[in-house]
């Protein structure tokens, strides 16, 4: 091939070659970065990799190649268990679900109360 | 870096047999600035149009990184070397981040690597043009990184969620890339007269791959309305091209350096920029496989793919299976 570009023309470029096969890119993982110590790991992507190992290996050149990074891990994506995004519903506070949060339980007034009769 | 999704075939409409009560709630959510998950229902038409979208643009990265990629070696200095091999680095990293967001509508990563390499899949056109010498490196990274900016700030506001986080990471990568090419633009325009005739020349070539950038104008381009109700598509061709030129027009002629079109100026009365025709044919007959480097693009990322074939076989484990990556 005349290229301009003097690295192609050393190359022996291929006509054509045969096609990647189904799976030959491995299998996909889920990445989750730390960005320092004491914050939580946050899921920040996926990749795909032949195993654990390389998975981390990928991941810090995709993931941690910038920002500060002080901790990856690396899940098969296969061993996610995730609830279905149909059901979110599920997780709406109804008002009834008061008494599961600190707003539920009022003193002050109660307090107020009992401190003005004991003025007498 | 990417053009815009200009590629588009006549869309089709959603479909009849399309649930008409999912697809107004569908607009309803979309209208509501929520985002769409990749286990969501989805209209068929924007699942295509979106693997097509994000697929091209993974492929315009991988495609990109190539004309730059052959002159690191031919740096002109370790700073540039750096900077450029880190530059060629992200743009690799940003293929694999597209990618996996079209691999969650459903596309096998290995089958949009098929359909790169027998040419049934698109990249940006402006990657099918010869970087002949230093100065287009500086060019393309300038003002090709500055183009692709417009678009993927657009872009990332969009309703798909896997792509808008991708965007983000990009977006955030690419004023980098932007940064440093403007470094190296102002350092050739105000150097020596050998350095300033020479970007110049580079100027020159890459204006209209540069208007061809971001697509037809919108009067000749494909129907997109659909495309943008649905937040696939953000701005307009012509939109895009024009907050682009309000930008970074000022930031080339600024440096002494100017553009080969004597037509070009901002029209007071419209807003709009006005530029002469830039050869529309030109950018069909680049797409359709006819601009300068089509074949030795492909050539190149075929030759990537056979030499690391036996890699990848020998780290393959035939009992694990792939899984559609989630999110």
């Amino acid at each position: 091939m005349k290229s301009l570009d003097p690295r192609i023309n050393r190359i022996d470029v291929p006509e054509d070659i045969p096609p990647v096969q189904e799976h030959e890119y491995w299998q996909t993982y889920e990445v989750f970065h730390q960005e320092k110590r004491g914050k939580q790991h946050v899921h920040v992507g996926s990749l795909h990799a032949p195993n654990a190992e390389m998975a981390l290996l990928f991941a810090k050149e995709q993931f941690a190649r910038r920002k500060k990074c002080t901790n990856l891990w690396v899940v098969k994506t296969a061993d996610v268990f995730a609830t279905n995004l149909e059901d979110e519903d599920m997780f709406e506070t109804i008002p009834e679900k008061i008494y599961r949060e600190a707003g539920g339980y009022k003193v002050t007034e109660k307090i107020a109360k009992y401190k003005e009769s004991r003025k007498v | 870096m990417y053009g815009n999704l200009t590629i588009t075939d006549e869309p089709r409409k959603p479909s009849m047999q399309e649930d008409s009560e999912k697809l107004a709630e569908f607009q309803a959510k979309i209208d509501a600035g929520e985002k769409i998950e990749p286990h969501d229902w989805m209209p068929a038409e924007y699942r295509r149009q979106l693997i097509r979208m994000i697929e091209q643009h993974a492929n315009s990265e991988i495609i990109g990184a190539l004309p730059e990629g052959t002159w690191i070696t031919r740096a002109p200095s370790l700073k540039r070397k750096l900077a450029l091999i880190a530059k060629v680095q992200d743009e690799i990293g940003h293929g694999h981040l597209l990618y996996n967001a079209a691999e969650t509508l459903g596309k096998p990563r290995e089958q949009m690597i098929n359909d790169l390499l027998t040419g049934r899949a698109k990249y940006s056109n402006v990657f099918n043009y010869p970087a002949k010498t230093w100065a287009d490196v500086t060019v393309i990274g300038f003002l090709i990184d500055a183009a692709a900016i417009v678009n993927q700030l657009a872009n990332a506001k969009g309703s798909y969620a896997p792509y808008c986080r991708a965007l983000e990471r990009i977006c955030y990568e690419e004023s980098f890339h932007l940064k440093q090419g403007h470094e190296a633009f102002v350092y050739l325009a105000t150097g020596t007269q050998k350095q300033r005739e020479m970007l110049q020349d580079a100027v020159n070539r890459w204006y209209r791959p540069i208007i061809h950038f971001f697509g037809p104008p919108d009067k000749v381009s494909v129907h997109t309305e659909q495309l943008m109700r649905w937040k696939v598509k953000m701005d307009s061709n012509d939109t895009m091209r024009n907050q682009f030129f309000d930008t970074y027009v000022p930031k080339v002629l600024e440096v002494g350096i100017t553009f080969p079109d004597k037509n070009l100026r901002k029209n007071p009365k419209t807003g709009n920029w006005e530029y002469s025709d830039p050869n529309w044919d030109e950018f069909f007959q680049v797409i359709n496989g006819n601009g300068p480097c089509n074949k030795e693009r492909l050539a190149v990322r075929k030759w990537a793919e056979e030499h690391g074939r036996w890699v990848r076989k020998a780290l393959l484990n035939p009992a694990e299976k792939y899984r559609i990556p989630l999110s």
